[in-house]
């Protein structure tokens, strides 16, 4: 059987290669248009990906007809796309239909191309309860073409499909309730940390240690009980403003992480943190383990909070409260273990067996979740 | 001197830490290009300057007149091949578009009914094609486009008895290669494989005046063949005849693609697809090459299957399980949930790649369940495929 090695790609090809580079290829795909309608108050804002492929089809953007369309050649007929675009989408509320108009126009890619972006605004009356989608986009052109809607309320995000069988959709919404809202979120963040196992072993394994002194190669009782507590709350505050930090940043879209390597790396996090117990490499400056692994542990924070998938306007009042349960929740974890491991420090159980014992064990269960996260390995 | 070594550490913890941070940063968002003569998209440019002219002058002619029944099946016609050569689904839209006046119809044209069935099978919403089909056979007995199109479908459903009725029926009116391609087929996955392969490449061998795309087709079919008799350098000339005839096939490529793969030879499955990464299957075989080599660049690819897969799936877009199964199983290795949509896909159809990737996954989740399931189709049909009974 012939074997062809690597000798047998071009240079060219191989430099790519090896440097990990992957062409950036276009799918072949369906026409489908991306709307989210984001609506408080009667007040739709409004944005409209539609691919540039398919406004040719209807529109005839390729003025010179090179195949290729160009920036001028969209900016010149913005007017043809807008007016193209509001007369095939239609809100309306009892019976009323609500007055819409273009504020801007961009350029955005998706998985089979560059798209228009279309941002208007829509006026229905504010004390509207309910309203209706009409969406002819393309059906006359590409009877397969789908709007892919995504409703932003107050209440929560929607999504939706309009097809050519079913172009008109009509939603409900309730009232919503920030006050309950907010609740719901300080619970959650409160929630997450008490369950979260590897936030509370990396802190447990940050706090372990902050009640014994190191004398000699040994761990022996620490003698001042305020000197603990200043060390406690260092790693405490010092994970707690990192994981805030990154936990806003995410939400908040400015900075995004891939899940995975967050979730190793929080894992990883756990392990070294154990580590750093049976052989330190750092006694003072533990806080600094704990703001710089904090960040990381902000990103998984961020993951739960995303995955609810939030409208952003809520996103604000939703961090805030989901933040505030997470620090309350940690705070009573801290005020349970403080005077906990206080009573116990002087025994040896507590320097061998928890120091000692416990940390290897925190070293090994994290390890295993790192493997699990990193190598998508399934061992527990 | 043990704090120097932490600070160090430390920096390069932060570096890469940084760096990922940035490079994560840069995610698209929407903008406004700077210069009018940045170029935003390229059109398709397959079509050469008169065909594409030809269908521009049908588009208006249609638009005159959208219930001219000859132009409009014409046109969409026109659109459905251009979609089979390019894998392009957006020419599936617009045949129905233009077939919309009778779309809807309880009973169409024959024509249209024709024109319903090729895009209702491409959609892989079989039971609706054979609806269509047999109420045109009812009608027009002897039309062997419906008949082959019928055999075809009752094949890939695993309706075999159906299919060589089919095959048979068709006789009188199309020439013995197709006759004999038609039953070859049947043949080869109900435990006659090298009859079937032998049959074949003689009626190949003996037919002359073959235009390239059926002489393609058929070549296509004997390298399968004779990939699954595991005869690789025969299955090997086979595939590059065909692929001389018809380089941009993408039916052949995948089959081909995948016998490289199942070779060992990787690297010659990157330069093959390469110029054809649109289609979801090619770059499917791009990433699972680059993986096999250990290309860094591998992941790179799985995010834009995966993003690829999850378009398809907002849209409720359900014809590509046996691609989506392979990617779940092979690049984003998730065994279980690979193996649900393995299942999904082999509810709908039953080729032999369909049993490959329901016994893979069958293997690699561990179900016995599904592992029966496929044991009983093997000893029931008689299928013969050296890919399933290597591992």
């Amino acid at each position: 059987m012939r074997k062809r090695g690597i000798r047998d790609l071009p240079s060219a090809l191989l430099l790519l290669w090896l440097l990990g580079w992957a062409p950036a290829a276009l799918a072949h795909k369906a026409s489908d248009s991306y709307l989210t309608l984001d609506v408080t108050a009667g007040k739709f804002n409004g944005q409209w990906d539609i691919a540039l492929r398919d406004l040719d089809f209807a529109l005839g953007l390729d003025r010179d007809q090179d195949q290729r369309i160009t920036w001028g050649e969209v900016r010149t007929q913005h007017q043809a796309i807008a007016s193209y675009a509001l007369s095939h989408l239609q809100l309306s509320t009892q019976g009323q239909v609500c007055p819409s108009q273009v504020t801007a126009q961009l350029i955005d890619t998706h998985t089979d191309g560059a798209y228009a972006v279309v941002r208007f605004r829509a006026d229905c009356p504010p004390a509207m309860t309910d309203f209706t989608l009409d969406y002819r986009l393309f059906f006359d052109l590409d009877a397969q073409h789908k709007g892919l809607l995504r409703l932003l309320t107050p209440g929560g995000t929607r999504t939706a499909i309009l097809g050519s069988n079913h172009p008109r959709q009509r939603f409900e919404f309730g009232h919503a309730n920030w006050r309950n809202d907010f609740r719901q979120y300080l619970e959650l963040g409160a929630w997450h940390i008490w369950t979260g196992f590897d936030h509370l072993l990396f802190l447990f394994s940050l706090l372990l240690p902050c009640v014994l002194a190191r004398v000699a190669g040994t761990w022996q009782p620490a003698p001042n009980l305020r000197a603990s507590l200043g060390d406690i709350a260092k790693v405490v505050t010092a994970f707690t403003l990192a994981h805030s930090l990154t936990l806003s940043l995410a939400t908040l879209e400015i900075v995004s992480l891939p899940s995975r390597l967050v979730e190793s790396a929080i894992a990883a996090s756990v392990v070294l943190a154990a580590c750093n117990n049976l052989f330190p490499i750092t006694r003072d400056g533990r806080w600094l383990l704990a703001f710089i692994f904090g960040l990381v542990h902000g990103f998984g924070f961020a993951g739960v909070l995303s995955d609810l998938g939030l409208a952003p306007r809520a996103l604000l009042s939703a961090l805030v409260a989901f933040n505030v349960g997470v620090e309350l929740g940690q705070l009573a974890l801290v005020s349970v273990f403080i005077p906990l491991v206080w009573r116990l420090r002087a025994g040896l159980f507590y320097r061998r067996l928890i120091m000692g014992g416990g940390s290897f064990a925190i070293a090994v269960i994290a390890l295993i979740w790192f493997s699990e996260r990193a190598f998508l390995m399934k061992l527990l | 001197m043990n704090s120097t070594r932490f600070s160090c550490r430390l920096s390069t913890w932060l570096c890469v830490f940084g760096l990922t941070i940035f490079a994560t940063s840069l995610t698209a968002k929407p903008t406004i290009p700077t210069h009018d003569s940045q170029v935003l998209e390229v059109l398709p440019a397959t079509l050469a300057d008169r065909r594409a002219r030809e269908l521009r002058i049908l588009r208006n002619a249609l638009a005159a007149t959208p219930t001219n029944l000859a132009l409009a099946t014409q046109l969409a016609g026109e659109y459905i091949e251009i979609g089979r050569t390019t894998g392009d689904p957006r020419y599936g839209g617009y045949a129905e578009s233009v077939l919309s006046p009778w779309w809807n119809q309880a009973k169409p044209p024959p024509e249209v009914l024709l024109l319903r069935a090729q895009l209702r099978q491409r959609a892989h919403q079989f039971a609706s094609a054979l609806a269509d089909l047999d109420q045109l056979l009812g009608a027009q007995p002897r039309d062997p486009r419906a008949r082959l199109q019928r055999a075809t479908i009752r094949q890939v459903t695993g309706d075999y008895a159906g299919a060589r009725a089919d095959c048979a029926a068709l006789k009188p009116q199309v020439s013995a290669l197709l006759v004999t391609h038609c039953q070859a087929l049947v043949m080869s996955v109900t435990g006659d494989l090298a009859a079937a392969y032998t049959m074949l490449n003689a009626a190949v061998m003996a037919a002359d005046g073959l235009t390239p795309v059926t002489a393609a087709w058929v070549l296509t079919s004997l390298g399968e063949m004779a990939e699954r008799s595991d005869r690789a350098e025969l299955a090997d000339q086979h595939f590059r005849a065909a692929l001389s005839l018809t380089p941009d096939d993408q039916y052949l490529l995948m089959a081909y693609a995948d016998f490289l793969l199942a070779q060992g030879r990787a690297i010659e499955v990157v330069r093959l697809v390469e110029p054809h990464l649109r289609v979801d299957g090619l770059l499917l075989r791009y990433g699972l090459a680059l993986q096999a080599t250990g290309a860094p660049a591998a992941p790179a690819v799985v995010r834009q299957l995966a993003a690829r897969f999850a378009a398809n799936a907002a849209r409720q877009e359900s014809a590509h399980k046996r691609e989506e199964a392979r990617f779940v199983l092979e690049l984003a290795n998730e065994p279980v949930r690979a193996l649900e949509l393995a299942r999904e896909n082999w509810a709908v159809q039953k080729e032999p790649a369909d049993l490959r990737i329901l016994l893979a996954c069958a293997r690699r989740a561990g179900s016995p369940e599904a592992l029966a399931l496929a044991q009983d189709w093997l000893t029931q049909t008689g299928l013969e495929d050296r890919a399933l009974t290597r591992r």
